[in-house]
């Protein structure tokens, strides 16, 4: 009886260590063949190559540890931009989907038809490389909104120039927190005293009020500089002031956006059916307005079911943000494992600390989600 | 006549109503048409932006007038309760009948009227439209990569002769039925490798060898997610297990293996096949670059087959487990002819799903330089030649894939509906 429970928990665990064995044996051999030391010194050392787009100082003289710095932050920007937009559309898709209106109805499932079954690396070729290069030169360009360009080059748009960010965020967090205290006063008033305060348009109002106080008395200042048309050469023109936003990146968002919004949509409307018809029923005849049983009903129920796979899907998102390298946008894949790894030669220690990356990214948030859910989730007696 | 109230249609002035509801939506209509397409403004007189927004206000009006609670029409009652329930819901119909108006005629020239096909040059691309020139010129670099012309018949051959045996479970006599899962597990992998051997890279039988470098496009694709699959179907079975079994460290090696490639994107773990793997190996050995791609996707998908497999299994009922075990059997015996059969069947369209994802994430392969068909399309768009088609080609590519994964998910579904009736 026991050695049945023994042996193949020995084999396994066998098998685990002749496999790592085996191949810790063999790079060794491999790296002590062609003279490389394994270790991480490499991070110290100047980079010397340039990254296009990057969000913090970085160039050629930095480490490449800064490198790799930028290739995540990068990385993060996309998921980032990704997963907000791809739940709005999908959370209006999803519910267009619902819709008794036959033709919103249709509209929606097509279009989750048709970008769901097309691989995103497809959509990702097709909007860099056939769509956006479609786009006029920048000296064609015409004015979009009154303040940007959308060129072959990419988006050029007015930048925000601040005085004292530092006091405008600060009083952003400052009213957070003030929102978060005060929505639990307002909580346990309620379940106390039954004393209901109208709490979005006081959270909004304090939302709004302190930030704006910075302007007026912190010094905080904002101006907008416009993109100018530049000329560089006879032919080469670019757009001076402003942000620029590269082509590669508004692909890449595209892409991921219209693709993850598809699986996201799909949540939204089992969520929603998934509760019982008999809820909204037995929440109307109670006396709830139509708002009331959307808000106090339906959604707290249709979250528990919308949630859990709706996290999958931003992981998937930030994992397919590694797609990037297949159009050049700098991530960390391009930039660390392409990039940088042609220049050292440190596959071993550069594909380690890449898989680590996304690994940490993955769990953390897959750890977060699940206690989220437990804090969420029914608590039965 | 009874009185006019222009605010409430009702069904006593139904014709004056019906009237001026057609003429709002034919105005409305004829607006935007004559805008997008004439670059007329009919209404040009009104400041820009109130001028910008007519077609929808007119269609607006016009749909308010239809509205008409129990017309005693049967259309047009049917009209109103899809479409036209409410302002908001006319406003919303009307965009999008103006969206497909907007849409569609170009399309369908880019697509048919304006677009070649006959010849096969560049040159013979004159129209505003699609070059389907370029496609039918590059057909066959696109479904063969390198693979020589000569040779192709062989890939076909390969595809048949597996699809025939896949086919052939199907008709097993009742008293080999018990053995179908051991075919598909055990028997058709071996088929087909050895199909895909000595067919397709050739090498002996007089037939010419093909190294796998110049295998692509489609077919390459069909072969890397059917081996992929066949692989990882049992891998992902065994970990199903192991994540829930009773031994600890059998349940967190499992538990570690799955989380980690459920963690990393594909790209990084075919960078890992490509370019660290080899470090992994005595020095001297090689290992081909297509075989090591699909064991690394084999190991990346077998994560999510193990995840699915392990919803199945706990889905059934505890009682299963315990009227086996009280038959006396054994952990193999319980799982191979109680647990797993039930399983395995409620996984069927999860599996499908997978599948799916793998089809769609094979296109990845042309990090580490095979050409499947999206890689085909880039090297294709560099030639100098044929500069410029690459809206046609990535269109092309996208609706084959449409047609593969669109079916695919359409098979599964059903499969879902039928199993859900089935319990």
């Amino acid at each position: 009886m026991k050695l049945k429970k023994i042996l193949p928990q020995f084999l396994t665990l066998l098998f685990i260590v002749l496999i790592f064995g085996f191949f810790t044996m063999n790079a060794q051999e491999n790296m002590d063949t062609r003279g490389i030391e394994f270790g991480f010194g490499f991070l110290k050392q100047e980079a010397s190559f340039d990254i296009q787009f990057s969000l913090i100082d970085y160039d050629g003289s930095k480490s490449y540890a800064r490198a790799y710095l930028v290739g995540l932050l990068n990385t993060l920007l996309v998921s980032a931009i990704g997963i907000v937009l791809c739940t709005i559309l999908g959370v209006v898709i999803g519910v267009a989907r619902l819709s008794p209106n036959y033709l919103i109805n249709r509209t929606a499932s097509v279009y989750i038809e048709f970008f769901r079954n097309i691989p995103l690396l497809l959509q990702i070729f097709f909007w860099y490389f056939a769509a956006l290069r479609a786009l006029p030169m920048p000296e064609d360009a015409s004015l979009l909104l009154g303040t940007s360009y959308m060129t072959i080059k990419g988006l050029y748009t007015p930048a925000p120039i601040w005085n004292n960010f530092d006091v405008f965020l600060i009083s952003l967090i400052v009213s957070l927190v003030i929102i978060f205290f005060f929505n639990r006063y307002a909580k346990r008033k309620q379940e106390d005293a039954g004393i209901q305060y109208p709490k979005f348009l006081i959270s909004l109002a304090i939302f709004v009020i302190i930030p704006a106080f910075t302007f007026i008395f912190g010094g905080v200042d904002l101006q907008w500089s416009f993109p100018e048309l530049k000329q560089l050469a006879k032919t080469s023109f670019t757009y001076e002031g402003g942000v620029g936003i590269p082509p590669e990146l508004i692909a890449l968002t595209l892409a991921l956006t219209l693709y993850t919004a598809t699986f996201i949509a799909e949540n939204v409307r089992a969520g929603i059916q998934g509760i019982g018809k008999g809820q909204k029923e037995a929440a109307a005849s109670i006396g709830l307005t139509p708002g009331q049983v959307l808000k106090l009903v339906i959604m707290p129920q249709a979250l528990r079911i919308i949630i859990p796979p709706t996290t999958n899907q931003y992981l998937n998102l930030t994992k397919n943000s590694s797609l990037a390298a297949a159009i050049a946008y700098p991530d960390l894949v391009l930039v660390f494992a392409g990039t940088a790894m042609m220049q050292t030669g440190r596959a071993i220690e550069i594909v380690a600390i890449t898989m680590a990356t996304y690994l940490t990214i993955s769990l953390s948030i897959s750890l977060f989600m699940n206690w989220y859910n437990k804090s969420i989730a029914i608590k039965e007696k | 006549m009874s009185k006019v109230n222009l605010l409430k249609p009702n069904k006593e002035n139904i014709n004056l109503f019906l009237g001026l509801g057609v003429l709002f939506f034919t105005l409305g209509i004829l607006d935007f048409y004559l805008n997008n397409f004439y670059e007329k403004n009919i209404t040009g007189f009104l400041p820009g932006f109130i001028s910008f927004f007519t077609p929808l206000i007119f269609g607006m009006i016009g749909l308010h007038f239809v509205r008409i609670e129990f017309s005693g029409i049967k259309k047009l009652d049917e009209l109103n309760k899809n479409i036209n329930t409410s302002n908001f819901n006319a406003a919303l119909s009307f965009s999008i009948i103006l969206l497909l108006i907007f849409s569609i005629p170009p399309l369908l020239n880019w697509f048919i009227f304006d677009a070649n096909i006959a010849g096969d040059t560049k040159e013979a691309c004159t129209g505003g439209g699609a070059c389907w020139v370029y496609i039918k010129v590059w057909f066959n670099r696109f479904m063969y990569g390198m693979y020589p012309n000569a040779e192709q018949w062989r890939v076909n051959a390969t595809f048949i002769i597996v699809l025939v045996f896949m086919g052939l479970g199907y008709f097993f006599p009742l008293r080999l039925k018990k053995y179908l899962t051991l075919y598909y597990v055990i028997f058709l992998p071996i088929i087909s490798f050895l199909l895909i051997y000595y067919l397709i890279s050739g090498g002996e039988f007089g037939l010419e060898w093909v190294e796998t470098g110049a295998w692509g496009g489609l077919s390459l694709t069909f072969i890397v997610s059917f081996f992929s699959l066949i692989f990882c179907f049992p891998i992902g079975m065994m970990l199903a297990l192991g994540r829930r079994s009773d031994l600890p460290v059998v349940k967190y090696s499992s538990l570690t293996f799955i989380e980690f490639w459920r963690g990393v994107p594909l790209i990084t773990v075919l960078f890992m096949s490509a370019v660290m793997f080899p470090m992994f190996l005595p020095d001297g050995t090689y290992v081909d670059k297509l075989i090591r791609v699909i064991a690394a996707i084999v190991l990346f998908e077998a994560a999510y087959t193990a995840e699915v497999i392990r919803g199945g299994l706990q889905a059934l009922p505890r009682g299963q487990y315990d009227a086996a075990k009280s038959l006396g059997m054994g952990y193999w015996r319980l799982h191979l002819l109680v647990i797993l059969p039930q399983a395995l069947k409620l996984v069927i369209p999860g599996i499908a799903n997978t599948f799916l994802a793998l089809v769609k994430d094979t296109p990845l392969i042309f990090v580490v330089g095979l050409l499947e068909l999206a890689g085909m399309l880039g090297l294709a768009k560099t030639n100098p030649k044929w500069l410029g088609f690459s809206m046609e080609g990535y269109v092309f590519a996208g609706i084959i894939f449409w047609i593969i994964c669109y079916s695919m998910s359409k098979y599964s579904y059903n499969l879902e509906l039928k199993y859900k009736t089935d319990r």
